[in-house]
């Protein structure tokens, strides 16, 4: 498959991840940690499930339902418990690590001829269209799910609650329960996209899920900036923006390899990257002082 | 309409840091009584504030409200009789969400928060002219991030948003101390306003002995956690504005 169109296509499987980012930035003003374990528990489940001859959208609810379950841990344990919820993040994050490795039984599981969603849904004679095609259809289906959720009154809510909890708390919201609930969301969709990506690309790898909480904050951040920059105050255009910082996030990678630089750093650039990104409108912000 | 009976409220129980910020208050505050609370630092005023609202639960004594023992029902569920104002513009109001977002989870306030969407033509409108109502020219900016406004307007929205739903009972936390003296008296205006036309049961916790003095029809003055003086809407109108600043001398 085409260098470029491998990034456009990966972008599109980790929009889950950078839509559960978005969500978890909005309802605790920080980034979730649990990120890394519920993708890889996405994965998890899709390898093993779908080598146990399950057909792949009856893997779809099991992610889900896996995924909701470890984000309601971390919530769990940060309001419950009052345990900083960085750190939360971390502990169920770790904790997962074991339970993926229990779920797989080995570290790495290739899926070889089993069928995935990329061809048992058949939109284009090319295959790699298809792909395209399916991940195209599933994410715009999630993002309206998630669109339509956010400007409900729940979804009002669940935005105010990371913006002014002593208001939100006022006007009788439960915010532990808020917290557990968005996080619980943000994990599933996480999830998703580990259900996407091991489909994708054939195999289930107890690493895949290292550094996913910077892809999809590297994406919302890239969103942010165009929302601070352009005022923007719908929620469509900002959860457009956010995907479309996934998609951004996937051909700079894309490029940096095609550049030439050794795949082994690339975690390197990615960090550099995200780096850059959040430092620039503070860089350029004082040179206009 | 509020009634507490020997509240106390004491951090660091046993401890060589021990606060007794509340220290074993009775009171009965009657329906449409606009009391006004006026206090030094640490006389408990604000602890009183956060007990009748369920930010902090006492550690003995008992809170009724509306005839409910509310002692330990938490802050969002005592929400639906109280609405507040806070110390902090920044507090009351979601700054990324629009002034239309606010209002609607102040519409509903009172009801839970479901999985429909509520902001619709007749609800904009409604919010619209309610806000007309201020004269601060906001009505046109309802999609606007509440946090493109000043805290004067913030304020006042505060206090528009309490009304968007059934409310018995105002707190109001010294909510003019972050404002200059114009949107002060504006907003102090506005919530006289408010609690005379909706007839609600109000607490006002003031530094400004001008607003003690010009508002409400009973005042309280507190120290060391206790109520030192309690006077009706009789003694009030009696008192003069200079026996208000000898309680300070």
């Amino acid at each position: 498959m085409d260098f470029y169109l491998t990034a456009l296509v990966q972008g599109l499987c980790f929009s889950g991840v950078a839509l559960g980012i978005y969500i978890s930035m909005k309802i605790f003003n920080i980034p979730d940690i649990t990120t890394d374990g519920s993708y890889m528990l996405g994965g998890a489940f899709t390898g093993t499930l779908l080598l146990h001859h399950q057909p792949a959208y009856t893997v779809l609810p099991v992610v889900i339902i896996a995924g909701a379950i470890a984000g309601a841990l971390t919530g769990i344990i940060h309001t419950k418990l009052k345990i900083n919820a960085l750190l939360a993040g971390i502990l169920v994050m770790t904790a997962l690590y074991s339970i993926n490795l229990t779920i797989m039984g080995r570290s790495n599981l290739p899926l070889n001829t089993i069928p995935t969603i990329f061809n048992l849904v058949n939109l284009s004679g090319n295959p790699n269209q298809n792909t395209l095609l399916v991940l195209l259809v599933f994410v715009a289906i999630i993002t309206l799910i998630i669109g339509y959720l956010l400007k409900t009154d729940f979804g009002i809510a669940m935005r105010a609650t990371g913006n002014s909890e002593s208001m939100i708390r006022a006007l009788g919201v439960n915010t532990d329960r808020m917290k557990i609930t968005g996080l619980a969301i943000a994990n599933a969709l996480t999830a998703v996209s580990g259900y996407l990506m091991t489909q994708f690309q054939g195999f289930a790898d107890i690493s895949m899920g290292i550094g996913m909480v910077i892809y999809g904050l590297g994406s919302v951040i890239i969103a942010e900036a165009f929302i601070n920059w352009f005022r923007i105050t719908s929620i469509w255009l900002s959860l457009g923006l956010v995907l479309f910082g996934a998609i951004i996030f996937q051909f700079v990678l894309a490029l940096t390899l095609d550049l030439g630089v050794d795949a082994t750093l690339l975690k390197l650039v990615t960090a550099v990257f995200v780096l850059l990104i959040v430092s620039l409108p503070r860089l350029s912000f004082n040179k206009s002082l | 309409m509020i009634s507490i009976d020997k509240a106390y409220k004491i951090y660091n129980k046993g401890k060589a840091n021990q606060v007794d910020a509340v220290n074993g208050i009775s009171l009965d505050i009657k329906d449409n009584e606009f009391v006004v609370i006026v206090g030094s630092n640490g006389s408990g005023k604000t602890t009183l504030l956060n007990l009748i609202s369920g930010s902090v639960l006492p550690t003995s004594g008992s809170i009724t409200i509306d005839g409910n023992d509310v002692s330990n029902l938490p802050d969002y569920k005592r929400s639906q009789w109280i609405a507040r104002v806070f110390q902090n513009p920044l507090s009351g109001t979601a700054s990324d969400l629009s002034i239309l977002d606010n209002f609607r989870l102040a519409a509903i306030r009172t009801q839970p928060k479901g999985l429909t969407i509520g902001i619709n033509d007749a609800f904009k409108k409604q919010v619209t002219e309610k806000i007309a109502t201020l004269g601060m020219g906001l009505e046109n900016k309802i999609n606007q991030p509440m946090g493109t406004l000043s805290g004067g307007q913030r304020q006042a929205l505060t206090l528009l948003m309490s009304i968007m739903d059934d409310c018995k009972i105002l707190l109001l936390d010294e909510p003019t101390a972050a404002l200059d003296p114009r949107s002060a008296t504006i907003v102090m205006k506005t919530a006289d306003q408010l609690i005379k036309d909706f007839k609600l049961t109000a607490i006002l916790i003031t530094h400004n002995l001008k607003d003690a003095y010009n508002y409400g029809n009973r005042i309280i003055q507190m120290v060391e956690g206790l109520i030192l003086q309690d006077l009706d809407t009789a003694k009030k109108s009696a008192l003069k504005q200079n026996d208000l600043f000898d309680w300070f001398g």
